[in-house]
């Protein structure tokens, strides 16, 4: 019973192991014809399921046809039905005609650069927003609120952090993005939008982990200060920050992690098109929207593209999300 | 000047707070007006097809029931590993990273993995398979809890239990997981709180269906994959039912956390 239990347990423990191995490896296998198919160039390369080497394709020229659709139809169908399923139709039929024929004179050649740059770019303006105000709330509720206002604030805080993801993407499309672009014309639907409200989406993680790391700093120290006749800014900025330093910028990139990794709130507001966002009010694409929208059409090499997409999504953030929290929120 | 910098600083800090807190309130307000509304008991006792979203709860619930109902021994016994048996080595304190990392990994990547490895081979979406995505998704939320629950277990308690003679086995089970009861079962309620709201490793896993099933070999009816294609659609009713779900669904995640949250603070006054 004894060794049964400590064996079983072990099992347990490495599960968690085995399933991150898994995942990595599996991802690699099936993205591999895709790896092998373009190689580190797919990093760089804006087309995405464009046939080459051919004076305008069909597939080209739905590609352009359903962008230029895109712009004129009403946000609802074109991340689902129109644009996706027209385009992965055709680039079925071209893969698949590729490989029967065994002609090399085209190929299809697909890109990540512009969901790559989309998810950078709508993570930084998420960043850029969120900060300032997180870092305000975290401030507020350790060193400025009474604490009869302190800790419901913070429990709705933390309560708020818990709501799905797919709230706050309902909520952008149909509330802040027609505001956003009442603000700043545009879409509705665009990076700036995306951006924001995964801004939003974060500030609630952001603010409680910076509040929780703000707490830890010893009174003491900060009655020395005072003692010493400092105001309160000058406590914050002198003592309170130095001290929290780690634990603050630890739950900035935890939030740039999960901001980095977030599907569904975007997924409703960034528009869900294969080209840049010439301005920040433009639609553009990000990867885990691109692995959300794309794959239940997708078979053979369109399909190996995605895994392969996946997998750079997963490497990166857990480099990101490894760096937060085995530098920065080591508790030991 | 100094005074001045302090009352701007002061000023600032809780303009931000209160700007953060206007946008969560503002979410909050739609989801209310906008989802009571629409709350009917034809919400609750008709499914999908027929404009309602009996389904599409009862199937939410199941897949995140049964991925609790799997993980929780997993998860309990992989932390319990972790706190009694694995000391402080090296190996110890790599799974407790990994957990770590993994609780925070990108929920979409485990629908692609789960995509591979069982909607691939059986060629549709299935139940199993929204399980297994959600199963991934919550272990290391239960390591991660169990761990720094046992964690907090006087080392006292368990030189009692062994002095008496009792076997590690039985110190570990009556005595330590006994005492940080409330801890544990408030970390699987908030990771019960944390998948039943996914939508992202759904889509392409479990799919989501119109029709009552509680067939979890087949496609699955899913209350947040509805959720986002009644949101997309053009027709106001649909969206309306959308709203619908979606205040539902908050309300329970956050009944859940409430829940959890009792739980810890009961233990804590004892």
């Amino acid at each position: 019973m004894e060794l049964f239990f400590r064996k079983i347990a072990q099992l347990s423990a490495s599960l968690v192991f085995v399933i991150l191995a898994a995942t990595t490896v599996v991802l690699y296998l099936s993205a591999k014809p895709a790896i092998e198919e373009f190689g580190a160039k797919f990093l760089f390369e804006s087309r995405w399921g464009v046939e080459e080497k051919v004076e305008l394709s069909p597939a080209e020229l739905s590609e352009l046809e359903s962008v230029e659709v895109d712009k004129d139809t009403s946000i609802t169908d074109d991340f689902i039905e129109d644009e996706d399923d027209f385009i992965m139709d055709d680039e079925d039929f071209i893969t698949d005609d590729d490989m029967e024929s065994d002609d090399n004179k085209t190929r299809v050649v697909y890109g990540a650069l512009v969901p790559i740059v989309g998810t950078v770019f709508s993570t930084l303006i998420a960043m850029l927003f969120s900060v300032p105000i997180a870092m305000g709330i975290a401030v507020f509720l350790a060193e400025i609120a009474p604490s009869a206002v302190a800790k419901p604030v913070g429990i709705a805080i933390e309560l708020l952090a818990s709501i799905p993801s797919i709230i706050y993407g309902m909520w952008g499309l149909f509330y802040f993005g027609p505001f956003i672009a009442g603000l700043f014309g545009g879409n509705t639907v665009s990076l700036l939008v995306a951006g924001l409200v995964l801004g939003i989406m974060v500030i609630p993680f952001m603010a409680a982990l910076s509040r929780d790391a703000i707490t830890t700093v010893p009174d003491m120290l900060k009655e020395s200060a005072y003692a010493m006749g400092a105001t309160k800014l000058e406590v914050i900025k002198d003592v309170v920050f130095p001290y929290a330093r780690s634990g603050i910028i630890g739950s900035i990139i935890l939030s740039f992690g999960r901001a980095l990794g977030e599907t569904m709130a975007v997924a409703f507001v960034i528009g869900g098109v294969y080209q840049f966002a010439g301005k920040v009010t433009d639609p553009t694409n990000s990867i885990p929207v691109v692995l959300a929208n794309s794959f239940a059409e997708s078979s053979g090499l369109s399909l190996s593209v995605l895994f392969y997409l996946a997998l750079i999504l997963f490497v990166l953030s857990f480099v990101v999300i490894a760096s937060a929290k085995l530098y920065f929120l080591r508790k030991k | 000047m100094r005074l001045i910098m302090n009352r701007v600083f002061i000023i600032f800090s809780t303009f931000a707070a209160l700007v953060g807190l206007v946008f969560l309130g503002w979410i909050l307000f739609t989801l209310f007006s906008k989802g009571l509304q629409g709350l009917s008991l034809d919400v609750f006792t008709k499914d999908l097809i027929e404009g309602g979203l009996r389904n599409v709860i009862v199937g939410q619930i199941m897949m995140s029931g049964i991925a609790t109902l799997i993980g929780i021994p997993v998860g309990i016994l992989a932390g319990i590993y972790l706190q009694e048996y694995g000391g402080n080595s090296r190996s110890t304190e790599f799974l407790r990273d990994l957990s770590d990392v993994m609780m925070s990994a990108p929920s979409i990547v485990v629908g692609t993995f789960v995509y591979a490895i069982i909607v691939v081979p059986t060629g549709h979406t299935s139940g199993w398979a929204g399980v297994l995505a959600l199963f991934i998704l919550m272990v290391p939320i239960i390591v991660r809890t169990t761990d720094d629950m046992l964690n907090l277990v006087p080392i006292e308690l368990r030189e009692a239990g062994i002095a008496i003679g009792a076997s590690k086995y039985h110190v570990t089970m009556n005595i330590v997981v006994r005492y940080a009861k409330a801890g544990i079962l408030t970390g699987i309620l908030l990771a019960f709180a944390r998948v039943v709201g996914e939508t992202a490793p759904l889509i392409y896993t479990s799919g989501s269906s119109e029709f009552w099933s509680t067939d979890l070999t087949g496609t699955f009816p899913s209350l947040t994959v509805s959720i986002y294609n009644l949101a997309t659609m053009p027709d106001d009713q649909m969206v309306q039912l959308g709203w619908t779900g979606a205040f539902l669904l908050t309300a329970m995640v956050l009944i859940i956390n409430l829940l959890g949250r009792y739980a810890s603070n009961k233990k804590r006054s004892n």
